[in-house]
């Protein structure tokens, strides 16, 4: 089997990518492991996506809809129940797929476009017992959402991310009781409207600089011990207390999906686990491309939609041969930057849109942007927090040279 | 009363009082700031979103078609409790028409065939 482009993955990174590869005439294989199109947006059944992309509130499942009518408009051809197992720097797919059984597919570009998978209780290794009753967050949300499961009656989050919020509120229209959310960091990762609408509308406690320090419980979970952090993250003896509860839900980060390409020779960024890409979100690996999740972790899927029409565009660009090769320079964080993305720039005409996260929390910031002694970009905002990303423009024809995004700060 | 701000990054935390007829907002520090602590003062309103049972097995994911007071978001989730759907389900069918009378629906938010 051959193909121009084969996308791995089938979420909003996977549809997007697709879409746009075969609007500029490739010949595009989706493969997705799932019963069907859409990924994580399926369990997502809150509000609040498509503000920026599509103009309107939609739900989770609203979202993905409109792109995989878009695929089904396109022709585009989908493979699910299919997993790919081994690919190789020549593009070479080893696939497994539940009708067509072990296949093997030639591509001339792959598309990344994974995802991610959260961080599990063995990853944060807390203490205690192992009993049932420890989920992560978007574990229990597929169970309640999609299967129709009642994952717990009386429930502790641990991690304020948006996925924990999310799921305080759910279990609560469920009947369940939260009893608390702890979040190990003085601050949240998650969005204010998510704090105030999910837990500030139903009364549930957001403690910071708390965490569990045991679990405990013999069958089923019977309750945790919490405890605040000295600075070091170390629970503080005196603080210990114990509150009962038969469910923990973790929301405690996610982890970019890319076993798959570990061993292929590409570069991959410490910050974000993600692939080092140039502005065509091409890795280091000739003729592969990575966005979305699997590139780094997104607080918007509209942004997810965005990057993943560009990669897609850029793919096709390549097996026609007109995806510009010239030099490139890298993109270096600099003070107060947790990342910057894409993290290498092929020199040339056009703009550029750098994202990049902030490694703290700042009060009036100012973002500049320089190539060697010259600056190309400088702003102050109001305030900037890692947990919502930020982008700046540039123009290619600036850009002469590495250039460095950073901040100047005088209060935090 | 107490609140804090879901415009932006800044949460700020708003204290809104009644004046005479007049709702005032303190903390604030934008216009947007304003106008939420006044809503939110006179009338917080919410999209509820939940689930349905599906009589051929599974749940379907529901919201309301716009926003309903929040005093009313439990008494929207319990007239969801009893409702049992037949397939086929289409996103944007109407699943209680006028629900409590709020002025809105619950429609379904996913295709289940």
């Amino acid at each position: 089997m051959n193909y121009d482009v084969v996308v791995i993955g089938g979420g909003p990174a996977g549809m997007a990518a697709a879409v746009s590869a075969k609007e500029n005439g490739a010949n595009v294989l989706i493969i997705e492991r799932d019963n069907k199109l859409g990924g994580i947006l399926n369990q997502c059944i809150h509000n609040g996506f498509g503000l920026h992309y599509f103009k309107t509130e939609l739900t989770g499942p609203e979202y993905a809809d409109r792109f995989v009518q878009k695929v089904n408009e396109l022709k585009i051809d989908v493979m699910l129940n299919a997993f790919v197992i081994d690919i190789t720097a020549n593009k070479k797919l080893t696939v497994i797929s539940a009708e067509k059984g072990l296949l093997e597919i030639q591509s001339k570009a792959v598309i990344l476009a994974m995802g991610c998978r959260e961080r599990t209780a063995g990853a944060i290794a807390i203490p205690g017992d192992r009993p049932a009753g420890v989920w992560t967050a978007g574990l229990a949300q597929r169970l309640s959402n999609i299967e129709g499961y009642m994952v717990g009656r009386k429930v502790v989050i641990l991690g304020s991310g948006d996925i924990g919020l999310i799921m305080a509120r759910r279990m609560t229209f469920e009947g369940a009781k939260v009893q608390m959310v702890c979040e190990i960091l003085p601050y949240s990762s998650g969005l204010k409207r998510n704090i105030v609408q999910c837990l500030d509308d139903f009364n549930i406690p957001l403690y910071f600089s708390t965490t569990i320090a045991e679990i405990k419980g013999k069958q089923r979970v019977e309750g945790v011990v919490v405890a605040q952090v000295d600075e070091k993250m170390r629970p503080i003896e005196s603080t210990k207390r114990y509150v009962e509860c038969d469910t923990v839900l973790l929301s405690v980060g996610l982890i970019p999906e890319n076993d798959l390409v570990r061993d292929i020779g590409m570069e991959f960024h410490p910050k974000t686990n993600g692939a080092v890409v140039n502005d065509f979100r091409q890795t280091s690996v000739d003729g592969i491309f990575s966005c979305g999740n699997v590139l780094h972790v997104h607080d918007l899927v509209d942004n997810v939609s965005n990057e993943s029409i560009l990669a897609g565009e850029c793919a096709a660009r390549y097996i026609k041969g007109e995806l510009p090769k010239g030099e490139t320079v890298n993109v270096i964080p600099g003070k107060g930057i947790g990342y910057a993305l894409p993290q290498k720039i092929v020199k040339g005409s056009g703009e550029v849109k750098i994202f990049y996260r902030v490694d703290n929390v700042y009060k009036k910031p100012k973002v500049v942007v320089k190539c060697g002694e010259k600056t190309l970009y400088e702003k102050r905002g109001m305030i900037m927090a890692p947990g919502e990303m930020e982008n700046v423009v540039l123009n290619k024809s600036d850009i002469t040279s590495d250039i460095s995004v950073s901040l100047e700060v005088d209060e935090k | 009363m107490k609140m804090t701000c879901i415009n932006c990054p800044m949460g700020c935390q708003l204290e809104v009082k009644l004046n005479g007829k007049d709702v005032v907002v303190t903390g604030n520090t934008c216009a947007r700031g304003l106008a939420y602590g006044k809503q939110e003062f006179l009338l917080p309103m919410r999209t509820v979103t939940s689930l349905v049972k599906v009589r051929q097995g599974g749940v379907v994911s529901v919201k309301t078609s716009g926003q309903v007071p929040k005093s009313k978001i439990f008494d929207v989730l319990d007239q969801l409790k009893n409702i049992v759907v037949d397939k086929p389900v289409k996103i944007g069918d109407v699943i209680i028409k006028d629900v409590l009378g709020l002025g809105v629906d619950i429609v379904a938010t996913k295709n289940m065939i």
